[in-house]
């Protein structure tokens, strides 16, 4: 599917859809309304589980939230549904910011669990307030209507569904391929990566759930004006466990894995209402126990699900076209390197201590800008606790960082980047379902402003053609522009490692900290990534590297820095370095 | 609130705090062991419970045909992982661990059938009837995964919820059990009257809590579980079974829940779909000891005790909500404090 064949597609579908209550009626029409429905509460998961990494049970909460605020305005107040929509997603909102900012801190599993227990909570405050009518709910629900036309019928209410949950699901892929989106794509798989790049994770995964919750609450006005009657039953957590088989059925991850998870869930549902009445009689139960034990056979045996599944058989290629050119281009701000051979960094009697390990006990130096500085050292020595305090990962117990004229400390780590400072990892840290390109094009994120907003209604083009340009720049530096749309994953060690420096010189750094980047490199490979960084410190890039491959660099630095059981043992030139006899003990062991 | 009625809800509290503090015991256990967050312990919770209602009714437990039909299933998974690895020699041996023993106890039940049984046995049939449920369902629903992601299983877990809890409906119909108090009459301490089901219940609990602690301390077995939960690929490499590591913490879970259930059922109500409810309690438990310590694990499961009581003395109608909501605070706590931003670099995924 290439992208001129995906408009028309999207258009097919959309006329098909427009033509459906022409042709059917009753049972198809409250169908297609249901998976409507369904369809944008799951996109909300495919975007917050499926590309975000965070596995929420509670959406089903968030649905009931909508449903009751608009059922509660609109029949005790006698407002208009539309200030129940706009209630509703404030609402919704509300509760997502308070639940989110407490909640968005904890890792892993504590999360999930989390969204378990206020998803319960929530789903049992409904049944038990009596102005939500107790377990009775709420009936007599007023139609939506629209300058005097009332949406009364599941055949009229079925456009606004649809209309609703056409624009979502546009306007979610739309977000998902800008700069934004990349970052939420970028939330699985650890944060130091994203923090690196300049990304603060906690507010990107914080907006995503706000994001989600706001669908579902969209989700929960339109059920509650199709239905016209609430009670609390449908938001509890079977159906939040539901949302979640259909997100991961369809594809988790993919914005169409949310119609097709949610139109396969609600016809399995369907026909499992149907086929169950002629085994037992007891198909009411029995219903979710098969559904609990598909759910299992399908995480046993395919977590990737449909959509993804299909696409192999397809011939799917992605999108290479670059974003279009606009009238008025942008320039991605660069920072006015200093005076060549100024001091760049300076580091002040940097101690770390852990406990009553002094793991880099009072280290300076300097690195001077345009040079490549080198920090070397034995196994243990403190070189990578070096480097993550310069980077602001670890806080200093003592000392200072200075970089580009100003004190690090209290800086957060994902600042230090527009400082100026970008940096690659000893275990490379890339994103591998994501292309190359938009792999780099992440490096770029705090040169550029664009928001979810922005994203979702494509009104950064202009960014984006400067974030596609400049990262198209790098990766044909290190030499990959060829595979610019070829996945990440998909790489070897050692151009994974290239890449790695790619992103880092999107961000258009003055100082590149490279993490043992010679690491499980070919000799050949050695000597091409040699050559790059001549290059780069040719432009006047200047570069900080921890590396144990001697021969890399003493071909390669200015200046080494020598440390062992973290204290500075040496400093200099290479050629001083190789004679120093205190370094050849520290490697070799005593020579006498 | 008079001294005597905050003394009632603390007794309360104590009473089924310390249900909850078993309950956090085997929940910590399985996690440590396999990473499974176990949400449907609560279910063998309720079998357990439903299953000496049943006995107490003088009728057959659904209990025996889960157990069947979980054993036939998983001998079929263990043979058919055999015989993808042409051990084929193997399946006879695979028949009597994953078929011929976990039936044992249901022909026993058959055998002794369900009507007059006196209290001590229909509690060791009990505890016999919901031992198997733990290895086999770790066999056939965690043990083919056993190295997803934590979310993956996660997710699996509550997946499994649902179906047990759907056999359940469908085994033990919709009414609640709860069964006759095990022994009546107060102990006076101090003028003020202590019922003997509270010290029960509290002091089996103690004392189970004991016996795992000991396992832990001081066994091979428990010391070879430990190990499991402390670094997984380390332990295969001392020669430690993960699998059979796995299979025996469900096992020892299982026998917790069992205990629990069995004390659960005079004080509280039992439905087919309490248990997620009840489970979760021993999560929000759970929760306060980051999965990981068992006494703060206790600690926090007390705490839930706490607060459900006082909160049904203050709003009955919204108790749930409240102890559940208390999740927050917790989580907040730990987040301010105990520093819960504990590895998610879930690199795996």
């Amino acid at each position: 599917m290439t992208r001129a064949f995906r408009p028309i597609a999207i258009g097919l579908l959309a006329v098909a859809i427009a033509v459906i209550p022409l042709l059917f009626d009753g049972f198809i029409i409250t169908l297609l309304n249901y998976i409507g429905i369904y369809t944008l509460i799951t996109l909300g998961l495919v975007l917050l589980t499926g590309c975000g990494g965070i596995t929420s049970f509670g959406q089903a909460a968030f649905v009931g939230i909508g449903a009751y605020a608009t059922a509660y305005l609109t029949t005790a107040m006698g407002w208009s549904p539309w200030i129940g929509l706009l209630v509703a997603i404030v609402l919704t909102v509300f509760v997502a910011l308070v639940l989110g900012y407490i909640t968005l801190h904890l890792g892993g599993h504590y999360l999930p669990l989390t969204t378990i227990a206020w998803g319960v909570a929530i789903y049992l405050s409904f049944g038990n307030f009596q102005f939500l009518g107790a377990h009775g709910g709420i009936g007599d629900i007023p139609a939506v209507s629209l300058f005097g036309y009332e949406f009364d019928e599941p055949g009229k209410l079925y456009y606004i569904i649809w209309v609703f949950c056409g624009a979502a699901l546009l306007a979610a892929a739309n977000l998902l391929r800008s700069r934004q989106g990349r970052a939420i794509r970028a939330l699985r798989g650890g944060q130091a990566m994203s923090e690196s790049l300049g990304i603060d994770v906690f507010w990107v995964r914080l907006r995503v759930f706000v994001m989600a919750a706001a669908l579902a609450g969209i989700a929960g006005w339109l059920y509650a004006h199709m239905t016209r009657f609430v009670s609390p039953a449908p938001f509890d957590l079977k159906a939040g466990i539901e949302y979640l088989l259909m997100a991961v059925l369809g594809g988790a991850g993919t914005i169409s894995g949310a119609l097709v998870g949610a139109a396969a869930v609600a016809l399995a549902k369907n026909w499992l209402q149907d086929l169950l009445p002629l085994i037992t009689t007891n198909s009411a139960n029995l219903e979710i126990v098969v559904f609990g034990c598909l759910f299992i056979l399908l995480l046993h045996k395919s977590r990737s699900g449909i959509v993804p599944l299909v696409r192999q058989y397809l011939p799917f290629k992605p999108d290479m076209t670059p974003p279009p050119a606009t009238a008025d281009p942008v320039k991605l701000p660069e920072i006015t390197p200093p005076e060549r051979g100024s001091a760049l960094l300076k580091i002040e009697g940097m101690t770390k201590r852990f406990g009553g390990l002094v793991a880099v006990d009072n280290v300076s130096f300097e690195v001077k800008a345009g040079t490549i500085t080198a920090l070397i050292g034995p196994n243990g020595a403190g070189k990578s606790t070096s480097f993550n305090l310069i980077t602001g990962a670890l806080n200093l117990t003592s000392g200072k960082v200075v970089f580009a004229g100003r004190d690090l400390s209290g800086v957060r780590p994902h600042e230090v980047v527009s400082l100026g400072m970008a940096r690659t990892f000893q275990h490379v840290k890339l994103r591998p379902t994501m292309t190359l390109l938009e792999n780099v094009m992440l490096g770029c994120y705090q040169r550029t402003r664009s928001g979810f907003v922005a994203g979702a209604l494509k009104l950064d083009n202009a960014e984006e053609r400067a974030v596609y340009d400049e990262a198209m720049r790098e990766l044909a530096r290190v030499g990959l522009a060829d595979k610019a749309h070829e996945l990440a994953g998909n790489l070897a060690l050692g151009q994974q490692r290239v890449l790695e420096v790619a992103r880092a010189m999107a961000a258009g750094p003055l100082l590149i900290m490279l993490d043992e980047p010679a690491a499980g490199l070919r000799s050949l490979e050695k000597q091409a990534l040699a050559q790059l960084l001549r290059s780069l410190r040719a432009e006047g890039k200047s570069i900080l590297l921890v590396e144990h491959d001697m021969d890399f660099v003493m071909s390669l630095a200015d200046r080494v820095v020598v440390l062992d059981f973290g204290r500075k043992l040496a400093e200099g030139v290479p050629a001083d370095i190789q004679a120093n006899p205190a370094v050849q003990e520290a490697y070799l062991g005593s020579v006498e | 609130m008079t001294f005597e009625i905050f003394l009632l809800l603390v007794q309360d509290a104590v009473g089924t705090g310390a249900i909850y503090v078993l309950m956090a015991l085997g929940i910590v256990l399985i996690f440590n062991v396999t990473r499974v967050i176990f949400v449907s312990y609560g279910d063998l919770v309720a079998y357990s419970a439903l299953t000496l209602g049943s006995f107490e009714l003088q009728r057959m437990p659904g209990t025996v045909w889960l157990v069947l039909t979980l054993a036939g299933l998983a001998f079929l998974v263990e043979a058919g992982s055999l015989y993808r690895r042409n051990q084929i020699q193997l399946i006879p041996k695979a028949f009597l661990y994953w078929a011929i023993i976990p039936a044992i106890p249901v022909a026993l039940t058959f055998l002794i059938g369900a009507e007059n049984l006196s209290l001590p046995v229909s509690i060791l049939l009990t505890i016999a009837l919901v031992l198997p449920l733990g290895p086999l369902l770790y066999r056939i629903v965690f043990q083919p995964i056993a190295t997803a992601p934590v979310l993956v299983l996660l997710m699996v877990a509550v997946a499994l919820h649902f179906a047990i809890a759907g056999l359940a409906l469908l085994y033990f119909g919709p009414e609640g059990f709860r069964t006759s108090s095990f022994v009546r009459g107060d102990v006076m301490v101090g003028g003020f009257g202590i019922p003997q089901q509270l010290i029960l219940i509290v002091s089996a609990a103690a004392v189970f809590s004991a016996i795992l602690f000991v396992f832990f301390q001081y066994t091979v077995a428990g010391k070879a579980l430990r190990a499991v939960a402390i670094n997984r690929e380390g332990a295969r490499l001392v020669g430690i079974w993960t699998t059979r590591a796995g299979a025996v913490a469900f096992l020892l879970a299982a026998g917790i829940a069992a205990i629990a259930g069995i004390l659960i059922s005079p004080t509280t109500t039992i439905y087919y779909d309490t248990g997620l409810i009840v489970g979760l309690k021993g999560f929000v438990g759970s929760v306060v000891g980051g999965f990981v310590s068992y006494p703060l694990a206790a600690v926090g499961a007390i705490i839930i005790g706490l607060i459900e009581s006082f909160g049904s003395f203050y709003s009955s109608a919204l108790k749930e909500a409240i102890v559940f909501a208390a999740i927050i605070p917790i989580v907040l706590w730990r987040w301010l404090y105990v520093s819960a931003h504990d590895s998610d670099e879930n690199e795996d995924e």
